[in-house]
């Protein structure tokens, strides 16, 4: 196996997803296959080519500086941005204490 | 009155628009298929009462005389990517079940300007990772059609846009939105005997549409023919300050000028897509499909695209990554779910909204795209697989110097049975190698109904256009469709 079990659970860890061993032992087999195969890219000569950057080459747009132009994606939306959270006190996002 | 759940997108808007029924009447006509059609797992989450509202108004806009939208009185299903206000917007994962956005995307804003309703909110593979949509935490879709072996096998109605194939072709909608990261508009279309477009990369604003792979992700119509598929395409598509890879160009009105005749017109047949072991019905109408574009007038050349055999391995490096970036905003903080085991902190709360969020497919695509953009692997998984991208569009550019589009089967078989790949991933990754190329590049592409396979299921071909010519890969939809005959529909067991 080219990459190795523990190597999955540190990406997995990396990526935030608890995994139990059972979890483990399934998918890191899978991953491997998945990696081996998509390692054919090795074959292809990329010399001299540049990686993709858009797809559809575009001039990124700025917007007017001017505070809150759009009202959908300006401020003052507190209660629409909290309504779908878990947990929302005194108009914030509510989370487990993360300093001691 | 005939049957309205027969009738397209263009029948039902004229015939509102003239007065043979009302657009409450077809909307009455599709919330009871829907009612009735549960068992296809399509919808899951049916909005009879948006139907109905949206019908009424159009009605009442008749009858005060006032100007009717493109698509009024025509109710579609709306696939459960795009946020949709005041209506649960799951993306299929238990991850967002119970989130109920408080504003509208884009796309839909669009179609319901134009006087459509919503019969529902379409099942998907979750977070739109995948081609069987048996990836859907809300249970999976069934295809309408049945092999004619009277086995009646449960087959898949491809993914991920899988309750928007199952929907139109099973006539529980006249039209449905699609999204197509990697095929998953063009796939369902081809296994349920539809069609679907996925525009140029741009046409229609993302803004709204849960995020998979943004450098991949478009919507687009599906719909029973291409006509229905042009006018919907052009009340999706449009300019959108929200979205910056929006196109800022006119959207032309693409069914108008819709024509068949190919004279003048050359079709590019790629040989790498002629795949040893290819299945016989798949290269008989791919044939058929040469012969019906040359009787409407189009030179066949043959054409090269070397770097096909690339394609699918370089969109599963891309297309995780993006997705491994794009859903780090699960964290139970915001929205969705939260899984705050007791005594948890802020770390681990991350890790077991997401462990308990997220499906075993949506958590191997992050976990891939994760280890792809970490630190040592960067540059040989995800800069080499952005190098070949761009070798892939290289040579869709190099084509257009010998074609105006591009013909090709949509998908490597028919309809496969429900649970025949689900425990081989990459055998389920293998069903876009033909639809992954044209999303590399960002460019339209489509699949039309080409016929039956000898097992009586349907097949798609696909047709690819240069970026921004929708009309040339409409036409030639439309010339096939004209040629195939294809007027079949799955006989109703439901």
């Amino acid at each position: 196996m080219s990459v190795t079990r523990e190597q999955v659970a540190k990406v997995a860890s990396l990526a935030r997803i608890r995994m139990s061993e059972d979890e483990l032992d399934r998918i890191a087999p899978e991953f491997n296959k998945i990696i081996e195969w998509v390692e054919q890219l090795g074959e292809v000569d990329t010399t001299d080519v540049q990686p993709m950057t858009a797809v559809i080459p575009q001039a990124l747009r700025l917007r007017d500086d001017v505070i809150d132009a759009d009202p959908l994606t300006a401020g003052g939306r507190r209660e629409d941005v909290l309504a779908n959270a878990p947990l929302a006190e005194h108009g914030f996002y509510g989370v487990p204490k993360v300093i001691e | 009155m005939a049957d309205l759940t027969q009738l397209g997108v263009k029948a039902i808007r004229d015939g509102v628009a003239g007065g043979e029924f009302s657009a409450v009447e077809v909307a009455e006509a599709f919330n009871q298929a829907v009612a009735t059609a549960e068992v296809l797992g399509a919808f899951i989450t049916p909005t009879p009462e948006h139907a109905l509202r949206a019908a009424g108004q159009v009605d009442a806009d008749r009858a005060a005389g006032k100007a009717l939208g493109k698509m009024a009185g025509v109710p579609i299903g709306m696939k459960d990517l795009f946020a949709t206000r005041g209506v649960q917007t799951s993306a299929a994962s238990h991850m967002l079940e119970g989130f109920v956005p408080e504003y509208e995307s884009t796309v839909s804003q669009n179609l319901w300007d134009a006087g459509c309703g919503m019969l529902g909110k379409l099942n998907l593979d979750e977070f739109a990772m995948g081609s069987s949509n048996e990836n859907s935490y809300f249970g999976e879709v069934v295809n309408p059609w049945r092999r004619s072996d009277g086995g009646n096998a449960k087959l898949a109605p491809g993914g991920s846009s899988g309750g928007s194939s199952t929907a139109v072709a099973a006539r529980l909608a006249p039209a449905a939105t699609g999204t197509d990261t990697g095929g998953s508009i063009r796939q369902p279309a081809a296994f349920t005997g539809i069609c679907g477009i996925k525009p140029t990369y741009g046409r229609c604003s993302r803004w709204g549409i849960v995020a998979f792979a943004s450098s991949l992700d478009q919507a687009g119509p599906m719909a029973r023919s291409v006509e229905d598929c042009a006018i919907m395409l052009e009340a999706m598509a449009g300019f959108d300050p929200k979205d910056s890879t929006s196109l800022d160009l006119p959207v032309p009105e693409w069914s108008k000028t819709l024509s068949g005749d190919l004279r003048g017109k050359r079709v590019g047949i790629p040989r790498e897509y002629r795949v040893e072991g290819m299945d016989a019905d798949i290269l008989k109408s791919w044939d058929d499909g040469i012969a019906w574009l040359k009787d409407a007038g189009a030179e066949v050349v043959d054409i090269s695209l070397p770097h096909t055999k690339y394609g699918l391995a370089a969109y599963y490096i891309v297309a995780p990554a993006e997705a491994s970036s794009n859903l780090a905003r699960y964290d139970g903080v915001r929205y969705g779910l939260r899984d705050l085991p007791e005594g948890a902190g802020l770390q681990d709360m991350y890790a077991a909204t997401r462990a308990a969020g997220f499906g075993d497919e949506v958590k191997r695509r992050i976990l891939i795209g994760t280890y792809v953009l970490s630190a040592g692997f960067y540059e040989a998984y995800y800069t080499q697989a952005m190098k070949v991208r761009t070798l892939v569009q290289r040579d869709f550019e190099q084509a257009w110097a010998q074609c105006d589009v591009v013909l090709a089967p949509t998908t490597p078989s028919a309809a496969f049975a429900l649970g025949e790949k689900t425990d081989d991933p990459l055998a389920m990754y293998l069903n876009d190698v033909f639809a992954v190329p044209a999303s590399l590049a960002g460019l339209p592409a489509m699949s039309v109904p080409a016929g039956l396979n000898s097992a009586g299921l349907p097949l798609g071909l696909q047709l690819i256009g240069k970026a921004f010519d929708e009309q040339g890969v409409l036409n030639a939809g439309l010339a096939i469709e004209q040629r195939s005959g294809f007027r079949a529909a799955a006989e109703r067991w439901w």
